[in-house]
C-alpha cells in the first residue's frame, strides 16, 4: 500500500460496466500534489464515467482508487465507509460541473453558495463566513456587489466562477473538472481558464480535468490520458503527445482539430 | 359512540401507531414512518395529531385542544367534539386541568408538567425538505448528521433582511443529534421545548411520519454566534390581561388602523383576569388618518 508513498490518488484496474456496456475499462493512473491530468476523448468514451468513478459518485465495477488523505493515511476510496467519503469529498475534494446549475444551489445567494462548505464543517460566525465568501468571490475575479444576487441573474461565465468559488473555499487538494469551459464563448473561455491554472498554480491544486477540447488541456494539464471506447490509449506529457502523438486514434484526434 | 371503537381507531391501527411513537421516543427527533389512515376531515386538518391522539388516549384522561393558542377555533372545537363523541373523555379548556394537549401553531403559556404530553399537528415534517427535494437524499442527510444546509438557510435570511426573519417552524438541534421542524409554531415558543418535563409528540398525516422530544430533552434552536436565537417581542401588553410576556396576536379593530394586541392564549389570557389583571382594554391606532 505504501509502494507510492506520496502520491495523491492511485487509480488501478478501474472499471466500470453499464449491463453489457463498458464505462470505463482497467483504467489505472498516479496522479501526485500538484499535478493536472488531462483526460480527453471523443463523446461516448468514458471520460464522464471515470471521473464519477474517480470522485466517489459512482461505484465502479472492479478495481481500486486510493487517496492519500492530508494526514498521510492511505484511504480506499469504496473501503472507507459512506459518512467518511462524503467528507472527504465535501472538504478535501472539489467538482466542478460542465452545467454550473449542477453545481451550484440555485435557490440561494452567491454569498452563501460559497459559505455552504465552511457551514458544512462547523463554521457558526455569521462576520467570518461572509468575509470568506466576499474574499474568494474577489479571487475569481466577480464583483463584490453581487454577494447577495441569486445566481439565476448571473451570466454562464459567472456562474462557472461561483461553482470553482464554491468548491475551493474548502481548501480542497483535489478537484475534478468535467468540461470546465464548455458550453461558453471564446472570451469567456479564456479568461476562465486563465484564472484555472493561475488558482491551480497558487493553491497547489491537483486536478484531473475531463474535456474534449484540447486546447483546454493544452493549457491546463501537466499529463495526458486519451481514452477510447473505455480505455486510456495513451498517456505522457501533455506537450509530448499532442506534438507527437504515437496512437493511431490520438493521432486521428489531434489532426481533426482546425489549426487556425 | 355506537359503530365505532374507542378513539375511532381499530385497535390493530392504535397498536401500530404505539410503535411509532416508542420507537420516535427511544431515538429523539428522528421521523418514524407510519400507517396513516384515511380520518374524517382532511389531511391539512390535523389528521396526523389527531391518530396520535387517538393511540395514547384512555377512559381517565383530560384533553385539551388549542389552535393558534385558543380553545374555541373551528378545528379546536371539532377536534374537541370528536373525541368527546368517541371515547367520552372528559374535555377542558384550562391548560392545568388537561393530560393530553392536541395543538396547533401554539405551546400553552402555562409550564407544562410531568404527567402532560402534548401531540402536535404537524404539516411538513421535514426541515431539509426546502433544499433537498428527494426523499433518499434528506434521509442520508439525517442518517450522517449533514446539517450544513440548515445554516445556509439562515445565511440566507441574514443576508436578505439583516437578521434571521424565520419567525415560525424555526429548525431545532434535538437531543445534540437530529435537526427538527418544530410544527409551524412561532419561535417565541422554541424555549419552552427546551427540557420541557411533558413528553412532546409529533404527528404528520399527510406525509405519514410521527416524531417526538422525550422528556427533559436538549432541543436547541439553530443559529450563528453574532446572531444568536431570539425570540418576538412585543411593545405592547395584552390589552385584556396586561400581560408582557405572552405571545400576543395583533388584532384589527376597524378600518382606520385600530387594533389590539391580545394574548393568542386564551386560557392563559382568561385566568389572568379571573385573577384580576386587567389591560388598557384600547385599541392601539397607526397610521395619519387615526390621529383624530
Amino acid at each position: 500500500m505504501s509502494e507510492h508513498p506520496q502520491t495523491l490518488l492511485t487509480v488501478t484496474g478501474l472499471t466500470r460496466h453499464f449491463g453489457r456496456v463498458v464505462g470505463c475499462e482497467d483504467v489505472g493512473f498516479d496522479l501526485w500534489p500538484g499535478e493536472v491530468l488531462g483526460v480527453v476523448g471523443e463523446s461516448g468514451s468514458g471520460k464522464t464515467t471515470l471521473l464519477n468513478c474517480l470522485s466517489g459518485i459512482l461505484e465502479p465495477t472492479a478495481g481500486t482508487v486510493s487517496y492519500t488523505d492530508r494526514t498521510g493515511q492511505v484511504q480506499d476510496l469504496y473501503a472507507i465507509s459512506e459518512p467518511r467519503r462524503r467528507f472527504l469529498m465535501r472538504t478535501d475534494w472539489g467538482m466542478v460541473h460542465q452545467n454550473p446549475r449542477d453545481g451550484v444551489r440555485m435557490r440561494v445567494s452567491a454569498g452563501a453558495n460559497i459559505g455552504e462548505r465552511l457551514m458544512a464543517v462547523g463554521a457558526r460566525r455569521y462576520g467570518d463566513i461572509r468575509a470568506e465568501a466576499g474574499a474568494w468571490m474577489e479571487r475569481v475575479e466577480m464583483d463584490l456587489d453581487r454577494m447577495d444576487d441569486m445566481p439565476r441573474t448571473f451570466s454562464g461565465g459567472m456562474l462557472q466562477r461561483l461553482q470553482i468559488a464554491r468548491n475551493l473555499v474548502s481548501k480542497p487538494r483535489l478537484v475534478f473538472m468535467d468540461e470546465p469551459t464548455g458550453g461558453l464563448d471564446v472570451s469567456v473561455q479564456a479568461r476562465l481558464l486563465d484564472l484555472l491554472r493561475r488558482l491551480v498554480t497558487d493553491l497547489g491544486l491537483a486536478a484531473v480535468v475531463v474535456t474534449h477540447d484540447l486546447a483546454v488541456v493544452r493549457l491546463l494539464a501537466h499529463r495526458l490520458a486519451v481514452m477510447r471506447r473505455g480505455r486510456v490509449v495513451e498517456t505522457g506529457l501533455t506537450d509530448q503527445v499532442l506534438d507527437d502523438p504515437q496512437h493511431p486514434y490520438t493521432q486521428l484526434l489531434v489532426s481533426s482539430v482546425l489549426q487556425t | 359512540m355506537r359503530g365505532y371503537n374507542f378513539a375511532y381507531l381499530d385497535e390493530q391501527t392504535k397498536r401500530m401507531i404505539r410503535r411509532a411513537i416508542l420507537k420516535a421516543v427511544a431515538v429523539p427527533g428522528y421521523q418514524v414512518p407510519f400507517g396513516s389512515r384515511e380520518m374524517p376531515l382532511p389531511f391539512g386538518w390535523g389528521t396526523g395529531g389527531i391518530q396520535v391522539t387517538a393511540s395514547i388516549i384512555g377512559a381517565d384522561d383530560v384533553l385539551k385542544v388549542i389552535d393558534q393558542g385558543a380553545d374555541d377555533t373551528t378545528n379546536a372545537v371539532s377536534i374537541r367534539r370528536f373525541f368527546a363523541l368517541t371515547t367520552g373523555v372528559r374535555t377542558t379548556e384550562e391548560t392545568a386541568e388537561a393530560s393530553i394537549i392536541q395543538t396547533r401553531h401554539r405551546i400553552p403559556e402555562k409550564p407544562l408538567t410531568a404527567d402532560q404530553i402534548l401531540v402536535y399537528q404537524v404539516p411538513i415534517p421535514e426541515p431539509l425538505r426546502w433544499l433537498e427535494a428527494r426523499e433518499t437524499e434528506t434521509r442520508k442527510m439525517h442518517a450522517l448528521a449533514e446539517y450544513g444546509v440548515m445554516h445556509v438557510k439562515l445565511y440566507e435570511d441574514i443576508a436578505t433582511h439583516g437578521r434571521i426573519a424565520t419567525s415560525y417552524n424555526y429548525p431545532v438541534l434535538v437531543n445534540e443529534r437530529h435537526v427538527m421542524a418544530p410544527s409551524p409554531i412561532p419561535k417565541f415558543d422554541n424555549p419552552k421545548m427546551d427540557h420541557m418535563p411533558a413528553l412532546q409528540l409529533f404527528g404528520a398525516g399527510r406525509e405519514k411520519r410521527i416524531y417526538a422530544v422525550p422528556p427533559y430533552t436538549d432541543v436547541k434552536s439553530l443559529d450563528f454566534e453574532d446572531y444568536p436565537f431570539e425570540k418576538q417581542t412585543w411593545e405592547h401588553a395584552c390589552a385584556l390581561c396586561g400581560s408582557r410576556d405572552s405571545y400576543l396576536d395583533e388584532v384589527v379593530t376597524d378600518d382606520r388602523g385600530g387594533r389590539m394586541f391580545v394574548c393568542s392564549d386564551t386560557d392563559y389570557c382568561a385566568e389572568r383576569r379571573d385573577a384580576g389583571h386587567v389591560g388598557t382594554g384600547a385599541p392601539v391606532t397607526y397610521g395619519a388618518d387615526a390621529a383624530e
